[in-house]
């Protein structure tokens, strides 16, 4: 059997009054692509938000690489160094160049030797295509390049496990499949472990091991890929699939 | 006698103590501004934490200082807290206080505003990252949020630097108090002299003041510029 990496179980979240999140188990196996899908509003972002602790949950346990995580903001800080987040709007930090975004995980929060994580940087920046941008600011680049150097800042920790919640749906359809060959290429090459929300239906195909299919904050369905496009399990899952158009 | 007035600038040592008395000024503000930006920016980042009593404390902190006029203050500091308190200070450094305590509640207010108009997601990437609070502050949103601020801080420096003009009711030898005593000293030998005097007063703090205001609009249109590229 494959080694899990990442345990939920019994997850439970609300915002004030209003309860978003029943009752959510799962697990995610060294190595496997997971895609999250469901429809707009169902808990997909505040799922995977939960996984490295942006937000707070009131019930239910997590259990990252073999140990339970005590949700403290002391304990997220060194989770969230294994578990890396590229975010829908790439917020790269505006005062910094590509490279001292880059580098700040590295060096600050982990203190690698600044010589060799620069050396790595990049490196990254080569394989995603901007080995000339290093020095430039974000607002010098165009939304796919922020996109891909936030991916390799992401990166640069050295995360086993990656998050990416819709990274494309703020671009221009021409920078779209840069990004998803990106992210295709992790699975394939480096056989990262991830989850990764996505609207791009013919992607989430192409590159998921597993679907979880979420609506109104509960799992509806958990199946291998193959399956669930072709014959999902559930009626609301045949309709979700229905109204995308791919 | 038309030269009467002008010749009060230049008998003597006037010029000089001018000068001199232009020199207290700027020192009491300079030294203020340093002290008072250094802890308002401190007190700023305080007031952004979750920590209630805190900020309730420092709210009142600033509104003390911005309800009650400078001058009431400096009366305060200089003429009852020496005696219900002991107190004693010369008054050029008492005036420095006054002046510190205030620019750092001003600030404060600043800096507070500026941090929490960084965007939301810059501090959630930065915790992705694993950017503990300090690092946060210190990396991220501190340096965005100083950007933002720098044209409301200068214009604070220059309402600072007007404002010590109330130095001389504290009988602080600044320019103003200086200038008094020497229109005073020549009033019947030069009856126009206060025109000249004034005069003076008038270039210096245009010529500190000015330039700084200027800056402040140059770089807020510069941001502006930028915000909308
Ligand atoms: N900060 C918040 N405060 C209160 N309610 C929130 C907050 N964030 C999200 N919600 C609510 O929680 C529910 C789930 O939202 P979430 O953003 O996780 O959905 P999603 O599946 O990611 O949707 P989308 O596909 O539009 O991104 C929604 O009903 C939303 O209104
Ligand atoms: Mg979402």
């Amino acid at each position: 059997m494959a080694e899990q990496i990442l345990r939920v179980e019994h997850l439970e979240k609300s915002y004030q009054k209003k309860h978003v999140l029943h009752d959510i188990n799962f697990h995610v196996d060294k190595g496997e692509v997971v895609t999250l899908l469901g429809p707009s509003g169902s808990g997909k972002s505040t799922l995977i938000r939960c996984l490295n602790g942006l937000e707070e949950y009131q019930k239910g346990t997590i259990t990252f690489e073999g140990k339970e995580i005590v949700p403290t903001e002391k304990n997220w800080q060194q989770i969230r160094q294994k578990i890396g987040m590229v975010f829908q709007s790439y917020d790269l930090f505006p005062n910094l160049t590509v490279m001292d975004n880059i580098l700040l995980g590295p060096t600050k929060v982990q203190k690698q030797d600044k010589f060799a994580a620069k050396k790595e940087a990049l490196d990254l920046l080569k394989r995603v295509g901007l080995q000339d941008y290093a020095n430039v600011y974000p607002r010098q680049l165009s939304g796919g390049q922020k996109q891909r150097v936030a991916i390799v800042r992401a990166l640069a920790l050295h995360p086993d496990f990656m998050l990416f919640d819709e990274v494309t749906a703020s671009l221009d359809p021409e920078m779209v499949r840069g990004i998803l060959n990106i992210i295709q290429d992790l699975a394939d090459v480096d056989h990262m472990t991830m989850i990764v929300v996505t609207h791009e239906m013919n992607f989430a195909q192409q590159i998921a091991d597993k679907v979880i299919f979420l609506e109104d904050g509960h799992i509806l369905e958990q199946t291998p890929s193959k399956q669930f496009f072709s014959a999902p399990q559930t009626k609301r899952a045949q309709e979700f699939l229905d109204s995308m158009d791919f | 006698m038309d030269h009467s007035g002008i010749s009060v600038l230049f008998e003597g040592t006037n010029f000089q103590r001018l000068l001199g008395g232009l020199w207290v000024t700027v020192r009491i503000a300079a030294v203020a501004l340093i002290i008072g930006l250094i802890l308002g920016i401190m007190l700023g980042v305080l007031r952004t934490f979750k920590n209630r009593p805190l900020r309730v404390i420092l709210r009142l902190y600033l509104e003390f200082f911005r309800i009650v006029p400078t001058v009431v203050l400096l009366f305060l500091f200089y003429y009852i807290l020496p005696r219900q308190m002991n107190f004693n200070l010369p008054g050029d450094q008492l005036a420095t206080l006054v002046f510190a305590l205030w620019v750092a509640a001003e600030m404060s207010d600043i800096v507070r505003g500026a941090l929490i108009s960084v965007p939301q997601h810059q501090k959630e990437s930065g915790k992705a990252i694993g950017l503990n609070r300090y690092q946060l502050y210190r990396y991220v949103l501190i340096p965005q949020a100083i950007s933002l601020e720098i044209p409301a801080t200068i214009n604070l420096a220059t309402r600072v630097i007007k404002t010590t003009s109330l130095l001389m009711l504290i009988s602080v030898m600044d320019v103003i108090n200086i200038g008094q005593q020497i229109i005073e000293a020549n009033n019947h030998s030069h009856p126009t002299g206060v025109f000249w005097v004034y005069g003076l007063i008038f270039l210096f703090y245009f010529l500190i003041d000015y330039p700084l205001s200027w800056w402040a609009k140059r770089l807020e249109k510069k941001r502006l510029e930028r915000a909308n590229g």
